[in-house]
């Protein structure tokens, strides 16, 4: 039986996979203790915990436990990345290089980074979302001591060449930081085969619990080193203080460790489910699928429906499809999407996206009534639409004159 | 963000969405808004030569669900009123009616700016001056 409302924004959050509670329950109430208590069992019990957690993420991305580093979430590594790294070698240099269409958390703390002296560049992409390996090169100074570019993209889901990226850095004797958020747990993620410094990634993203991630900090070839941004206890190898969240932990562990087992059948299924909803949906006229369809994750899909707005489309289901757009009519800027924009895409089809995230939990009958869903009400809303009518008439909208408000 | 009941019915139930014959002199056309600000309406009304009422109102708008209510509640608002009573249609009616909320509030503007458009694009076809309004701009 299909059961209303369908949640297809799992870029946003993912559900906790009920085999990830299960073992994250004890460690509330009866393995309770203060990882950091070294004196008596209680501690002892979470201590282990935590050290088992630890193995199991360090398994996912192929990296010693020693190189986990565990945080609240994705934006705190971030900011402990870029902030810590920063600090750190700040007699080495003071420039960093990144891509404009990274996460608010790499970009916001960029620009904080600017404020503090550091001098940061920002890269255009191509149009399918893809970064310019010959652009990026070219931006190295003799001052760069780092390169953070994302994964996976959170709106279009593009994988960025991972792997000529950190050849690059290598080769400039720069560090290579990059944003596993949308990436780690859905495709595979090596540290040493994609020559990765350092990661940032969140349990809330692959099945496990909000409030946990991680950043993986290399300790080999070459030893990295980044300064604390919380201080405190001294907990995490001294980078990052703060009593342990013993059970977030455990059920990360966890987590990392089903995507491990679980990734490479799970990613047939999704993708299969994602290209059906994706080949059904762009049989109507004038859709187009957003970045590159090859270096993707499986389970994005994000798809312009031309002449009609995205906010206005997602009111005909979205008591019973979960969906984000790339219009931002709700935000005070009225700004759409400042990725769709970064890949050349015009205002009008940025406002016309839908990002569809699948999950393991996505079913074929929920991916079926999507497709009827969306189809209906986008040629609903193209019956309402002036634009539709013009363009249907012939006329080129890009030669009227609008009256800008 | 939640829609309020009447927003959710305009939109499912939306009032007067069509097109009439922009060519025609009974009938004056707004266009207003951008593709790249996200919405554009199009409001026509057509009136009644002998009794200055306008008879019939169509609309056909790109945008967010409280831009597609504005509208059709415009058209509803429109029928039966005489041009000079359409005109003192304030977009604040809308917001009261619709229960906008403030980042909202633009729709209701816009569907404002598309009644005068319509307004003076009638008058303006029948040898008439076309009305000055007070210019009123939220974003």
């Amino acid at each position: 039986m299909l059961k209303l409302p369908i949640y297809l924004d799992n870029n946003a959050t993912t559900p906790v996979d009920p085999r990830v509670l299960e073992t994250m329950l004890p460690y509330f109430t009866k393995h309770f203790g203060n990882a950091a208590s070294r004196n008596h069992p209680f501690g002892w019990e979470a201590e282990e915990a935590v050290d088992y957690a630890r193995e199991q993420v360090a398994k996912l991305i192929g990296c010693d436990p020693k190189e986990v580093i565990f945080t609240s979430g994705a934006t705190e590594s971030d900011n402990l990345a870029l902030k810590g790294v920063f600090e750190m070698y700040a007699s080495k240099g003071n420039h960093i290089i990144t891509a404009t269409t990274e996460h608010k958390a790499v970009l916001d703390t960029c620009k904080h980074i600017e404020k503090l002296g550091g001098e940061v560049t920002y890269l255009d992409v191509k149009e399918d979302g893809l970064l310019d390996l010959a652009q990026l090169e070219a931006a190295i100074k003799p001052t760069t001591i780092l390169i953070a570019i994302m994964y996976a993209n959170n709106e279009i889901g593009v994988v960025q060449p991972i792997k000529e990226i950190s050849a690059i850095a290598k080769r400039h004797g720069v560090l290579f930081f990059t944003d596993g958020t949308q990436a780690v747990g859905k495709i595979p993620v090596d540290v040493i085969k994609d020559g990765i410094d350092l990661l940032a990634f969140s349990a809330h993203k692959m099945y496990g619990p909000k409030g946990v991630g991680a950043l993986y900090v290399r300790r080999k070839g070459p030893r990295v080193k980044v300064t604390a941004q919380i201080d405190g206890g001294g907990h995490e190898r001294g980078m990052r203080s703060g009593t342990l969240n013993v059970p977030g932990i455990v059920g990360f562990g966890k987590a990392c460790e089903l995507c491990r087992l679980e990734m490479e059948e799970e990613t047939k299924r999704i993708s299969a489910l994602r290209d059906k909803l994706e080949n059904a949906l762009t049989q109507l006229e004038e859709s187009y699928v957003n970045g590159n369809r090859e270096s993707r994750l499986p389970h994005v899909s994000n798809i312009s429906f031309k002449y009609v707005e995205g906010e206005g489309l997602m009111m005909g289901f979205n008591k019973n499809i979960a969906v984000s757009s790339g219009s931002a009519c709700t935000s005070a800027s009225l700004e759409p999407s400042y990725v769709l924009k970064a890949l050349g895409l015009g205002d009008d089809l940025a406002h016309s996206s839908l990002r569809f995230g699948l999950s393991r939990f996505t079913t074929e009958e929920e991916i079926d009534y999507t497709i009827n869903a969306v189809k209906e009400t986008v040629l609903k809303l193209r019956d309402m639409s002036p634009l539709w009518e013009m363009h249907k008439e012939g006329i080129d909208l890009t030669t009227v004159e609008w009256a800008h408000h | 963000m939640a829609y309020s009941d009447k927003v959710i019915d305009h939109y499912s139930n939306p009032k007067n969405v069509g097109t009439l014959d922009k060519n025609s002199k009974n009938v004056g056309t707004g266009l207003v808004g951008a593709p790249e600000c996200g919405d554009v309406m199009r409001l026509q009304i057509e009136v009644d030569d002998a009794t200055g009422i306008i008879k019939d109102a169509k609309f056909k708008t790109f945008g967010c669900g409280s831009a597609i209510a504005s509208s059709s509640l415009a058209t509803e608002w429109l029928k039966g009123k005489t041009v000079e009573d359409a005109a003192k249609i304030d977009n604040m009616d809308i917001v009261e009616e619709l229960s906008l909320p403030p980042v909202k509030i633009h729709c209701s503007v816009l569907a404002e700016d598309a009644i005068r458009a319509a307004i003076n694009d009638y008058r303006t076809k029948n040898g008439m001056e076309a009305m000055v309004f007070d210019e009123k701009r939220v974003h």
